[in-house]
């Protein structure tokens, strides 16, 4: 058992969890966007950042990552954890100022808008990640990547060209905190990371689902047939 | 583009098919061809059984690596903190006028290329300017121009 | 080879006795800096002349690593410390080399060729004379400029691997403790206490451990580690080979910047040596110890330099930093237990074991302890790397070693600490030069740079320097860094080209305050260091940019005009000759007017001018 304190309050842990697992446990409310259930985080967005104390040591961590520590004292909002998230919102205010999540999450701090130039060829993306943690860890075919540093840091495939890996499954648009990832299935097509896929219809109630070759994927995955993955999951 | 495989796979084999040395292999990959290309990337990938995307990413993290073509002499103006302040920049701004060209780009002959350094290591003798394995210390207005001269196309290998 | 006590004495009996037969040994040195200078010419054109005369059994031509010295290379040594020349070859190379035969034959001392003070009034002969060199105490640097980086049995003959010998007959926990009690610290910049990062890496739980050299010296201005790395390779392979044993590890590796081909070709044929002779591989000293180097080359990204993103290059990955909350002593390169420390760190390691740690402890302060390589640049008469005991005063280096400010000028500040440090003004100059006091004035020791300024410098140009630097070598992974240091860029080029507005400086400070607690590493955690360090002590140079619109120091282009002074120009024409823009009229002995609408502010016409007649408003 691990007990420290969050906001002067006892609380306690296990060994390995992060603050972020207990401070949940425990109602506080810390606002994530780079961290997943499943996948954890690698610390990107800095959102979750609160303020520890332990003797004289005042440090700033993300509570995503932070493994808990015994006697430690943790300040989810103190005066600087507050300055830290409202410069961060407003800073991905005039990155993705059309993010309507960023705007939302940005007036809860107060945040309503940018005293800096807003970017025009952003999108909505905030590199947090998880798109392509998503892909290589669930999915398991690494379409996706970052390329380049600093400013010009951005989420894409191989060249920004269609991707010979890429089954087309959308895991990543689902898992997106913004809903910067282009999908649209329309004309018995599916559009996405600029590649097109044809949509399998389900023999028994006609419907489109799936595009083919993530069945196809599948099917060499896990062994199931083709034609019993043709069978939507509404039908199954 | 056609790529001599034997060559490529040689590269691999001098680390060992180690994925660690990728960045390494790719900096070989660029002397051979003065670039990286995409299909070298792709054939590293799949000799190291690593996803494209991840030979992607690190070719496109280092400065070191070009994915365009560079041209036959590649011009790094350092601009490191002493050779800013002993007009590192007034020079790169000779080679743009001169050449005709902006920083990361290649002259129409192909021969000359632009890039900039964030230090060289050789600050005593600010402002440098490195030419392929030729360095140029304490470089002035009237250096950049005898050096665009002596490596013009033909007359320096 | 099997490498043993015995062995070590022979071959330094052996190489001893193979130079008697020499009666003159002439060191040329080959480091980048003079080599660029011309250096390897004067190498291969002496050769050719002693051949032709005969003399190469009693002339010994030798290639040397950096002294550190480069601003007046090519540097040649006659003898041990007999005689410096400086410029060997700039402008005549023929005539160099028959003067440097002279002396060689005749004993003849060639004046032109000794270094001189920049007052020009005196010549020094011996290099131990001459300030620059005579203020230092060179121990890292002991071997630079004497030993031929690629020869082994050189580096063996003057003591080199007998350190390593002494410690494989230590105990592990015996060398901890020394290098504990010899109060190293780290020389990369973090200044962490050596002892204590070694001794957390032999307790972390595993097997296999790694230890590695940071070479990936990536601030601008800052060479020290070129130097070591191109002069004196086997210093930093026996350091770590030690670590190695004290740790327990088996593997090494040293990670070097692309932008040192010739470090890294030396380090390359100093590990097939050490290979050779069987002070790398297994049973070393037959102690029973295997250890070996694999050598990493970084492809351009400062980032790099941090030791997580150094890790994550190794791995074969893109330099992105991970958080530390578990430290890399416990899980660092794939996951196991490393132990990096930078390669000046590790130089000084075979110094502590031989001479103890009594010594070195003896050296510096009372918590910066030995001494520390410096590189010494910018407006400052002698430009160069020195090593100097902890504790030295700024007003020393760079007034007593460094000869003062070049033309007589003012100084206005030092830099310190590249990227991550700041500027200190005059007013501390009496500041002791030690881990603790720099940072203390908002600044850091840093890996060593020091770059001088004086009154024609801007400190807000220099802020926007540093911040242009950064966004381009963030490597984009947080928000705060790779978002808030571009904002930071552009309010700051903003107050440089004329549109500062008020509340500016304010911005800015809040801006770097949450920068500073919200990166994820190092770069972005300092990112805000220059700009708050400049206007903690330049506040009033800030304002009158934004206020004024002037830039005082007469740098930012958006801020000054050239004008050329009708009463001192003398019609010569040369400025108009030299303008890139066309843009200055004039006939021959008529005053010249630059057109101000076409002046891109080249400096050209500044440059060229005999008369003083351009001036900057």
């Amino acid at each position: 058992m691990v007990e420290f304190k969050i906001n002067g309050r006892k609380v306690q842990g296990e060994k390995g969890e992060t603050i972020l697992d207990v401070a949940k446990r425990e109602g506080y409310d810390i606002p994530t966007l780079c961290y997943h259930e499943k996948l954890g985080s690698d610390g990107r967005c800095r959102l979750c950042i609160v303020e520890v104390q332990r003797g004289n040591r005042r440090r700033f961590v993300t509570s995503c990552l932070f493994p808990i520590e015994n006697n430690i004292d943790v300040y989810i909002d103190s005066k600087d954890v507050i300055l830290i998230r409202k410069t961060i919102l407003e800073l991905l205010l005039a990155r993705c100022p059309g993010s309507e999540i960023i705007q939302h999450l940005a007036a809860e701090y107060d945040v309503t808008e940018t005293r800096y130039t807003k970017d025009i060829d952003k999108g909505k993306c905030i590199l947090c990640g998880q798109c392509i943690r998503t892909c290589e860890s669930i999915v398991g075919v690494s379409a996706l990547c970052m390329s380049g540093k600093g400013p010009a840091k951005k989420v894409t495939t191989p060249f920004d060209e269609p991707s010979d890996v890429c089954i087309g499954c959308g895991a990543c648009a689902v898992v997106c905190p913004t809903g910067h990832i282009y999908i649209e299935d329309r004309g018995g097509y599916r559009t996405i990371w600029r590649k097109k896929f044809e949509l399998a219809r389900c023999p028994q109630c006609n419907r489109l689902h799936a595009p083919i070759e993530q069945l196809e994927f599948i099917s060499k995955k896990t062994g199931v047939n083709i034609d019993e993955l043709m069978i939507c999951q509404n039908c199954k | 583009m056609e790529l001599d495989q034997t060559k490529l796979d040689s590269i691999v084999e001098r680390y060992n098919k180690d994925r660690s040395y990728m960045l390494a292999m790719f900096q070989d990959v660029q002397r051979l061809y003065r670039y990286l290309p995409k299909e070298a990337i792709s054939y590293i990938c799949k000799k190291l059984d690593i996803p494209f995307s991840k030979g992607y990413e690190v070719a496109t993290f280092y400065k070191a690596l070009s994915l365009k073509p560079r041209g036959k002499h590649t011009i790094h103006v350092c601009l490191g903190t002493a050779c800013h302040l002993r007009g590192g920049p007034n020079i790169l701004e000779t080679f743009e006028r001169e050449l005709k060209i902006k920083t990361g780009e290649t002259t129409s002959d192909g021969n000359f290329t632009i890039e900039t350094v964030n230090c060289l290591g050789a600050c005593a003798l600010a402002p440098l300017v490195r030419v392929d394995e030729h360095d140029f210390g304490k470089a002035t207005q009237a250096v950049a121009k005898k050096i665009i001269n002596e490596f013009a196309d033909g007359v320096r290998s | 080879m099997n490498m043993s006590l015995e062995q070590l004495d022979s071959i330094t009996a052996r190489y001893t006795n193979r130079m008697s037969y020499y009666t003159k040994i002439v060191r040329i040195c080959c480091g980048t800096g003079c080599v660029s200078s011309g250096s390897l010419q004067v190498y291969e054109g002496l050769k050719k002349i002693l051949e032709e005369k005969g003399l190469t059994e009693t002339v010994l031509v030798k290639q040397t690593g950096c002294h550190g010295l480069c601003e007046r290379g090519p540097i040649v040594v006659l003898g041990n410390d007999e005689i410096l020349y400086q410029s060997v070859g700039k402008r005549n190379i023929e005539d160099d080399i028959s003067a440097l035969i002279d002396t060689i034959s005749d004993n003849k001392i060639i004046e032109r060729m000794l270094y001189q003070g920049e007052d020009k009034t005196k010549r020094y002969i011996s290099p131990k004379d001459i300030p620059f060199y005579a203020g230092q105490d060179r121990i890292v640097l002991s071997l630079n400029g004497i030993i031929d980086a690629e020869d082994i049995e050189e580096y063996i003959s003057l003591g080199g691997y007998r350190g390593l010998y002494k410690a494989l007959l230590m105990e592990p926990a015996e060398i901890i403790d020394w290098i504990d009690k010899s109060g190293l610290r780290g020389r990369g910049g973090g200044g962490f206490p050596t002892g204590t990062k070694w001794r957390s890496c032999r307790n972390a739980p595993g097997e296999v451990k790694y230890v590695v050299a940071n070479g990936d010296e990536g601030d601008p201005g800052a060479f020290m580690d070129r130097s070591l790395m191109e002069g004196n390779p086997h210093g930093v392979i026996e350091g770590m080979i030690i670590g190695g044993y004290a740790i327990g590890s088996n593997q090494g590796f040293i990670y070097v910047r692309d932008e040192y081909p010739l470090a890294v070709n030396r380090l390359i044929k100093a590990i097939e040596s050490a290979r050779e002779y069987g002070l790398l591989g297994k049973n070393i000293f037959d102690s029973g110890f295997d250890f070996d180097i694999k050598i990493f080359r970084g492809g351009g990204a400062f980032v790099c330099g941090e030791s997580t993103a150094l890790m994550s290059s190794i791995e074969g990955k893109s330099g992105e930093p991970r958080a530390k909350y578990i430290h890399t002593v416990e899980k660092g390169i794939w996951e196991k237990p490393t132990n990096l420390n930078n390669v000046e760190t590790w130089a000084c390691v075979p110094h502590i074991i031989n001479k103890g740690w009594e010594w070195f402890a003896s050296i510096g302060t009372p918590h910066s302890k030995g001494t520390k390589v410096f590189s010494l640049v910018g407006k400052v008469k002698n430009t160069g790397l020195i090593e100097v005991p902890m504790g030295i005063t700024l007003r020393e280096i760079i007034y007593d070693l460094g000869g003062g400010i070049q033309g007589n000028r003012r100084f206005k500040a030092v830099q310190t600490g590249g990227p991550s440090g700041g500027c200190i003004p005059e007013a501390y100059l009496e500041m002791p030069v030690d881990f603790d006091s720099l940072t203390r004035l908002g600044s850091m020791m840093g890996s060593g740079g020091m770059i001088v300024m004086d009154e024609r410098n801007c400190m807000v140009d220099v802020a926007k320097y540093f911040l242009k630097f950064l966004v381009e070598e963030s490597c984009g992974k947080c928000t705060p860094c790779r978002e808030g240091v571009r904002r930071m860029y552009e309010i700051v080029d903003r107050i440089c080209n004329g549109e500062g507005q008020r509340g500016d400086i304010h911005h800015l400070e809040e801006l770097a305050h949450a920068i500073s607690l919200g990166s994820l590493c190092g770069l972005g955690q300092s990112a805000p260091n220059p700009v708050l360090s400049t206007i903690k002590y330049f506040r009033d140079e800030y304002t009158i940019h934004i206020e004024e619109k002037r830039c005082p120091a007469g740098v930012c282009k958006a801020l000054i005009r050239f004008i050329i002074l009708p009463d001192k120009c003398t019609g010569c024409m040369r400025c108009s000759a030299e303008c890139p823009a066309h843009c200055i009229k004039g006939d021959k002995k008529e005053v010249h007017v630059i057109d101000e609408t076409l002046c891109i502010k080249c400096g050209n016409c500044y440059d060229v001018c005999r008369f003083d007649a351009v001036m900057i408003e």
